[in-house]
């Protein structure tokens, strides 16, 4: 894919970020337009898409029914997870909960390891043992990929906590959803944080519906950014990747300087919950199609480099094929490569491996104990 | 003549009537009768009607065994239509019971719920933030002034931010105030158990961490008519309640199930087949496999008994030793895993009471000791070929 480096490769483009809203801090800290270049619009462009493709690619094949279990798609919410890789460094440690798909591939995951993983393949990432909502990565500080709602807030108070405690100059970036913003954990780890003024981001993606409840049948206050209290906020239009990138670059000189932070990014999602949700029982199919035709992130981005005219329909056109056939080669791969080995079952359960016998689905293929 | 002795012990102690409030309406009826006002006759006569359906439990007849029940007015019915069923008598019967979860407003994820919120409101059936924890401590509050609280949690993997509520306020409350308060009055209904692609969080039995509260009482049931007759009893049973339901079997498991409102006793275990060689327990799911083992069992020539343990804590053990005591071989089986679980208590208990009379040692076929696995769930679970070859073993032992 070589595209011609223009003249204006590297000068600045203007964005113009859309309105914040903020609890506790003044407006005038936070900026109102922001800078960019054509090859920095080049490459979201090209990351969103290629994570848009992969999620509808794991939507195809869980109806072909070679991933099963439980699916969490975030087609969509591209653009928060754009912006925070923007924003953050690989020493920032990021947790999340189960709508991790998109995150494993910008901390590092390639997308075979992605599909594989969802599949139960050995050569996924987290050995096939893991699943869709179990993704880590320890070399890019990703710590996951959690299935209990609310669980991961804690466990990301903890990490940044251990960051502040070691001296270190990173943030932890705790994400999770409007559902979960009802959690009591919520808001013990957040007077943990406020207390001992912890470098925590806590980043709701509000997509409007916790599974099939929407926010204001949830939440007795649904100003999300609000519900830290003392703790300052922020809510931002999550699906423009620039103000996502320009807050977090705000909140971690915050965090590093002063304490915890709220952010409430307004997003939507274009799946159900999870693909045993239709996503239309509790919403309407015009509101979907509205999204997508109105507030679409993907579509935002392309909007500048069509505007501005850093590249034309045709190139882009070349990009969103090369995405796609970067995912279609992964899919293939993955669905020849092996599931992992019934020894996996006993394995990682301590640190120590226990020794047991396994019994096979047929008696010849069981594992025995290894003699001592 | 209503007897005033047998009418005050059938009062459930959440539901103080005064004598005059119980003649009032009556008294109304007569003077509704005599001014010929037809109206309140008839509203007099609803009132009159309800209360003594409350009082009398008129139409819910108890039963020992589904067995028992000769009603002919039946229905197919899976078993999330059969819970569905008797969650809609009660809240029909009931008028203080009420029905809250995640999701359970627009039918529930398991379709449970369906019907209910058109049908009696959404001041009976609604939903709640996602917060078990909020969610478990709810039902016991409005359990101990007097509602039947049917709380939701959506699957069982999620019951532990409850968990503290449950063991430490729900299960101790009428101990520790000396029997001024309870809740007795709450239900926690929870899904259960592998479905065959859940994976870690979608996919445990956690009836063992609740059987090891006293206080509480747990119930599995293992198909529609049970699960009607069981859960109706679990909600009318003055003690707490966790009733979990096999989520495998919601669409699988069907039966024609009677329509009348009946219960099944609990802390009763059913023997399901009758055998003279060995007895096979389990519950929920576990008793299809059980069958299927057996089937494989009696092409030796081994006659296998299975009882369904039902009620798994405080479990019938009566039954279990009987049927020990009869043959003399045992093996128990759970998904949960094998240390500590329930084939962990019922080992030991059986052993006590029936050292002499076993001819093998018990045997439990379980889970392994890992969190549930994720594509390894066909070689964790414990299959037929497993019991089979436990059978087999014992047999020969």
């Amino acid at each position: 894919m070589i595209f011609r480096i223009s003249r204006s490769c590297f000068s600045s483009i203007s964005v113009k970020l859309p309105p914040f809203k903020v609890h506790h801090l003044e407006l005038d800290q936070l900026p109102q337009t922001t800078t960019t270049t054509s090859a920095e619009l080049l490459a979201y462009y090209k990351s969103m898409q290629l994570q848009r493709r992969m999620e509808i690619a794991c939507d195809n094949l869980y109806k072909q029914r070679l991933i099963r279990g439980f699916l969490h798609l975030a087609d969509g919410q591209e653009s928060i997870y754009e912006g925070l890789h923007a924003a953050l460094t690989f020493d920032d440690c990021v947790i999340t909960a189960y709508r991790d798909h998109c995150i494993a591939l910008l901390r590092g995951d390639t997308p075979h390891q992605i599909i594989a993983e969802m599949m139960a393949k050995q050569t996924g990432s987290t050995k096939g043992k893991g699943g869709s909502m179990h993704y880590y990565k320890k070399a890019t500080n990703f710590y996951g990929g959690h299935g209990i709602v609310g669980a991961q807030i804690p466990l990301g108070t903890g990490l940044a906590f251990a960051q502040k405690y070691n001296k270190k100059p990173n943030v932890t970036l705790i994400m999770f959803g409007d559902g979960a913003a009802n959690q009591g954990q919520l808001y013990e780890a957040a007077n943990m944080a406020q207390l001992w003024h912890l470098p925590a981001i806590y980043f709701i993606e509000n997509n409007l519906f916790g599974m099939g409840t929407s926010i204001d049948r949830a939440s007795a206050n649904t100003k999300f950014y609000t519900r830290g209290d003392v703790i300052p906020g922020i809510q931002i239009d999550g699906n423009n990747v620039f103000q996502v990138r320009e807050t977090l670059k705000f909140a971690k000189k915050h965090c590093l300087d002063k304490g915890p932070i709220f952010i409430e990014a307004m997003t939507y999602r274009y799946h159900g919950h999870s693909m045993s949700d239709p996503g239309v029982t509790y919403r309407t199919r015009e509101e979907v199609q509205q999204q997508r035709k109105t507030r679409d992130c993907i579509n935002y981005v392309k909007n500048i480099i069509l505007e501005n005219k850093v590249a034309d329909e045709h190139q882009l056109e070349e990009i969103d094929n090369t995405a796609q056939n970067e995912i279609d080669i992964a899919v293939e791969q993955a669905k020849v490569d092996p599931v992992p080995p019934s020894t996996e079952l006993t394995t990682d359960v301590y640190v120590d491996n226990q020794n047991h016998f396994i019994r096979g689905i047929l008696y010849k293929d069981s594992i025995l104990p290894k003699s001592q | 003549m209503i007897n005033f002795l047998t009418f005050s012990e059938n009062l459930p102690s959440n539901q103080e009537i005064s004598k005059s409030q119980f003649f009032s309406p009556f008294i109304i009826l007569i003077q509704a009768i005599l001014s010929q006002n037809k109206l309140k006759l008839h509203k007099q006569l609803n009132k009159q009607m309800q209360l003594l359906r409350r009082v009398y439990q008129f139409g819910s007849t108890k039963h020992r065994f589904a067995s028992d029940i000769t009603s002919t007015n039946r229905q197919k019915m899976n078993l999330f239509q059969a819970i569905n069923n008797a969650l809609d008598i009660e809240l029909g019967a009931n008028p203080k019971a009420l029905l809250f979860g995640e999701d359970v407003k627009f039918g529930g994820v398991f379709r449970c719920s369906q019907g209910l919120n058109e049908k009696y409101g959404t001041d009976r059936v609604f939903n709640t933030p996602l917060c078990e924890q909020g969610i478990g401590a709810f039902g016991i509050g409005l359990a101990s002034v007097g509602y039947t609280a049917i709380a939701e949690i959506q699957f069982g993997d999620y019951i532990f931010p409850a968990f503290d509520q449950i063991v430490n306020e729900a299960a101790k409350f009428r101990y520790r105030s000396g029997n001024q308060f309870n809740c007795g009055s709450l239900t926690i209904r929870s899904t259960w158990g592998a479905v065959g692609h859940g994976a870690l969080y979608h996919s445990q039995s956690p009836e063992a961490y609740f059987a090891h509260t006293p206080g509480l009482k747990v119930v599995v049931p293992r198909d529609p008519i049970q699960a009607k007759g069981l859960l109706l009893a679990s909600i009318r049973d003055k003690n707490p309640v966790i009733f979990f339901e096999p989520k495998a079997l919601y669409r699988n498991a069907e039966d024609e199930v009677p329509l009348d409102d009946y219960e099944l006793e609990l802390s009763k275990a059913e023997v399901v087949q009758q055998g003279k060689h060995i007895t096979l327990i389990g519950y929920g799911t576990s008793i299809r496999v059980l069958k299927e083992a057996s089937k494989l069992a009696e092409k030796d020539g081994v006659s296998c008994e299975i009882i369904d343990l039902q009620t798994i804590y405080p479990y019938d053990g009566q039954t279990l030793v009987d049927s020990v005591k009869k043959t003399g071989r045992c093996i128990i089986t759970h998904e949960a895993p094998q240390t500590c679980g329930m084939g962990a208590e019922l080992s030991a208990f059986i052993q006590e009471k029936c050292f002499l009379h076993l001819e093998a040692p018990i045997k439990r076929v379980a889970g392994y000791d890992t969190p549930f696995p994720l594509v390894h769930e066909p070689i964790y679970l414990p299959d037929k070929f497993k019991i089979y070859e436990a059978i087999k073993q014992s047999v020969n032992y």
